[in-house]
């Protein structure tokens, strides 16, 4: 998006063009942003800038004494868009959408969060911070990198919210806001509540084994009995925060399991602890017996550990965004003569909006004026921008490419062509996934066998007429089966398998996604974008061109913000020197016509070459995006664009097929069958033309046949599809921008690695289960000893720790072994 | 033997005391980024009040060039 911009900035100057083609193989870095400078006419002292934003922005910052940010890192600046406007922020002031932004306000303060997507490095980090530097309004600022977000405090009497808008615009940071900003949940998330359970268990643990210390070594009848007293109702006392505290989440879950009737591992896991803490009460009050509270506090530590483990969380993504994040705050609406800034969620029915380049079509619409050409690439798949005439129905999500248009809308926001699909039973629904794990499947026989043994034991005692013996039998099998290992293996295996593979740049929302992963038996494929790359391959037919014509129509090229005219200008910039152009005239959707150096040159469709009687018949047949260019008259040939596949596809694929079914879902139309037919296999699965609708219902009816479906896929489009797949995989092109809701956010760098992800994920599978035989011999040693009624104090704080670490140090190593045997070419270890 | 009792509250007044540290970490939002005050170690206290010359860093120390 930002090339777009770019050239709209950039005027070449007349004066001196000559010399300055000689000079440009040795173009400078600009200072500020470090992009080669094609201009030489934006300097301040010694120092060159590309352009004038870049320019105004280091005079604003060294103005201000922020000189500082030039020497954390070599040109840590942003390219300039534009120049900031102020109107286009004064929605923002307005109070209820104010309110709804603001993390908190009153009348002396204000605090706001904004999403500024271009924090990229340490300088960044340091401006932001010094904020205040550049407007006595603003208090105080602090950047949380990871999220690319900055948190502002400032005197709201001083400064507006639209005016900090403003301002971060002009130092290079321009807010993003969108619709789905405004739901944001004001609850904190539980992470902190999280570590103070930890350290409250932490605590607990450490001391109570510490006064425990006496009872291992059976010191009791050595030292004073008054000790063993104060140890053991202290203990007790610092036992308690920890059983309602630290533990209260176990408590909650099981609770709820037992009203669902079914057996999750938390159950078991309650009935331990309640079988430690009323075993020791008893044993305290009553002063005899042994009291297993170091047993207890450990065992939720460790388990306490284990879940802030597992719940590694990748803080710059959202998982769960829905069109709202995409679609913006804002929009230019029209009425009578006046442009007005209005949010989204004022927009009604028959509203005429303005929609500039760049911008998105917020609702469905119909053209009033201007020439549209719509990218739908991210909605519906299709990989080519359309053109629209006025009087065309325009859906919502398309992105305007070229001049401005005007359109009404004819639907709500929600209620379009492709936000309706969200209303779908599909996206009402969240999937329970926490009950049919690994571990709460082998968690029901698991407690099914403990009941067992302890009600058998208890029996066989009473029985054999020793019937105290029976019940401290009873309740040593249940303290001591309690399942602590079982609870720590796929923790640690998952865990330990979602950080490596976050370091491929493959990001699981969380662990559990990987189990689902290990069962996937059919994986369906998006086309545009996931398997083809949205950066197109340029390539020139028919006669080659000369180095000063290919410098022609790089200089035309550059003029245009059509798609296709980026794109060759990328793939020549290279090589070329931009010239001055004189009587540059774009037709929208037809091609664009100029004069560079004295020669006339046309640049379009083969129609547009026709109406200037440049003969194009020697052109071979076209396939799909062709740019025809004629210099003086004379036909020269044809760029053609073509949709790369991504590198290495052909070989996926073909792995791929040997072990999975695999389909392709494309919203485009038929035109690339061919291309895909030999890579599906023996009996390839392609469907093209498909709605948003259908890609869900596709999914819905493989599920239907039993299947276990990934979907892969990076659009709007896909949404639906992701949501009802068991493992929704949304590529992206760069970690941190938009992604549908998915439970893998996969960045395009690591799509030719999916076939080894996925064997990593049945490789974790098959770890996870092995730690469970582990857990379990070590749980029959223990409950062997507990239903022989021998267990003391000593035997469970050895036990206990020693399971769990034993547990945990396979489940990562064997994790660890099994990423570096797995994906041994790509680098694991860094 | 009453000194091991004195001992005993000082230690667990000295855990308690860590406890609560920890607590006053967490709360203050010490565990909730912990990758941007690694950058912010790295950052030059000299910095010029607002306002005041700010000359001397106007020239950088690092030219950049394309060559």
């Amino acid at each position: 998006m930002h090339v777009l911009a770019e050239t709209t900035l950039i005027e070449p100057t007349l004066a001196g063009e000559s010399d300055r083609t000689s000079r440009t193989a040795e173009r400078a870095a600009c200072f500020h942003c470090g992009l080669p400078c094609l201009d030489s006419s934006f300097t301040s002292g010694p120092k060159s800038f590309c352009c004038n934003g870049c320019l105004t922005v280091h005079d604003i910052l060294s103005s201000n004494g922020l000189g500082f940010f030039y020497e954390l890192t070599a040109a840590p600046g942003i390219k300039q868009k534009s120049k900031p406007r102020h109107e286009q922020w004064r929605y923002l002031d307005e109070p209820r959408l104010r309110q709804k932004l603001l993390d908190y306000t009153d009348d002396k303060q204000s605090r706001v969060t904004f999403y500024l997507p271009a924090i990229h490095c340490i300088a960044c980090v340091w401006l932001l911070e010094n904020l205040f530097r550049l407007h006595p309004g603003v208090a105080r600022s602090s950047v949380n990198f990871q999220k690319r977000e900055a948190s502002i405090q400032f005197a709201p009497d001083k400064i507006k919210l639209s005016e900090i808008a403003v301002l971060l615009t002009s130092i290079g940071y321009e807010p993003t806001l969108t619709l789905g900003e405004l739901e944001k949940s004001t609850t904190k998330p539980p992470k902190k509540r999280q570590w103070l359970q930890i350290g409250v268990a932490g605590f607990a643990f450490g001391n109570i084994m510490l006064f425990s210390l006496p009872t291992y070594f059976g010191l009791d009848s050595l030292s004073a009995p008054i000790f063993k007293n104060i140890f053991s109702w202290l203990s007790l006392v610092i036992a308690l925060p920890v059983l309602f505290f630290s533990a209260s989440d176990y408590w909650k879950s099981a609770w709820v399991s037992i009203r669902q009737r079914v057996l999750t591992l938390d159950v078991p896991i309650a009935a331990g602890l309640a079988a430690l803490y009323l075993q020791s009460t008893y044993a305290v009050i009553l002063g005899r017996g042994e009291y297993y509270l170091d047993s207890m506090t450990g065992l939720i530590f460790f388990l306490l550990c284990g879940r802030m483990f597992q719940q590694k969380t990748h803080e710059r993504l959202a998982f769960d965004r829905d069109y709202k994040s995409f679609f913006p705050l804002s929009v230019t609406r029209r009425s009578g003569d006046r442009e007005e800034q209005a949010s989204i969620s004022q927009l009604s029915v028959g509203d005429t909006i303005v929609v500039r380049n760049g911008e998105l079509v917020p609702a469905d619409a119909r053209l009033i004026s201007g020439a549209a050409l719509i990218d739908y690439s991210f909605v519906t798949g299709e990989s080519e921008p359309i053109a629209k005439v006025e009087g065309d129905y325009l859906y919502a999500g398309g992105k305007q490419i070229g001049p401005a248009i005007e359109m009404q809308t004819v639907k709500a926001v929600s209620q379009s062509y492709l936000t309706s699909l969200w209303n779908h039973e599909t996206f009402q629904k969240d999937r329970d996934d926490n009950l049919n794990t690994l571990t709460n499947r082998y968690s029901r026989r698991f407690t099914m066998i403990v009941v067992v043994i302890a009600i058998g034991s208890a029996l066989f005692w009473t029985v054999t007429g020793d019937w105290p013996r029976g019940l401290k039998a009873f309740t040593s099998v249940l303290i001591v089966a309690c399942p602590c290992a079982l609870a720590l293996a796929a923790p640690f295996t998952l865990g330990t398998t979602q950080r490596l593979l976050g370091r491929l740049k493959v990001f699981l929302k969380n662990a559990l996604v990987l189990e689902r992963m290990a069962r996937v038996d059919t994986i369906v494929f998006d086309k545009t974008g996931t398997l083809t790359a949205n950066s197109d391959k340029v390539s020139f037919s028919n006669t080659s061109l000369t180095s000063t014509e290919e410098n022609w129509i790089a200089s035309l090229t550059r003029q245009s913000t059509h798609p296709h005219s980026v794109r060759i200008t990328e793939s020549l910039s290279e090589k070329c020197t931009f010239l001055p152009v004189k009587r540059f005239t774009e037709a929208p959707g037809y091609g664009l016509e100029g004069e560079v150096q004295g020669h006339t040159v046309w640049i379009g469709s083969r129609a547009w070459l026709k109406k200037h009687n440049a003969d194009s018949t020697t052109a071979g047949a076209a396939n799909g995006n062709s740019v025809h260019v004629a210099i003086d008259g004379q036909y020269r040939g044809a760029f053609t664009l073509s949709s790369a596949l991504r590198p290495d596809t052909e070989n996926l694929l073909r792995k791929l097929t040997a072990h999975y079914e695999i389909a392709l879902l494309s919203g485009d139309n038929e035109r690339e069958r061919e291309r895909f037919l030999h890579l599906f296999g023996s009996t390839p699965n392609l469907n093209f033309n498909q709605s948003p609708l259908d890609k869900l219902g596709f999914i819905k009816r493989l599920q239907e046949s039993g299947k276990v479906v990934m979907m892969v896929g990076d659009g709007l489009n896909d949404a639906g599809a992701l949501k009802q797949s068991e493992v929704g995989v949304a590529v992206v092109e760069n970690v941190g921008t938009f992604s549908p809701a998915s439970d893998v956010i996969l960045s395009a760098t690591a799509v030719p690695q999916l076939y080894m992800i996925l064997s990593l994920a049945r490789r974790s599978a098959w770890i996870v289960r092995t730690s469970f035989l582990v857990s379990a011999c070590y749980n029959l040693i223990g409950v062997s000893i507990a239903a022989a009624g021998w267990l003391s104090p000593l035997v469970c704080a050895v036990l206990m720790p020693a399971s769990s670490i034993s547990v945990v140090v396979f489940a990562c190593g064997m994790s660890l072994w099994a990423a570096r045997r797995t994906l041994g070419k790509v680098e694991v270890t860094q | 033997m009453s000194v091991i009792l004195i001992l005993i509250l000082a230690s667990l007044f000295m855990a308690l005391v860590f406890l609560a540290g920890f607590f006053w970490a967490v709360r203050s939002g010490q565990f909730e980024d912990t990758n941007t005050p690694s950058m912010r170690i790295l950052f030059d206290e000299r910095m010029p009040e607002p306002g005041t010359e700010p000359a001397k860093h106007e020239t950088p120390k690092k030219k950049i060039s394309a060559d």
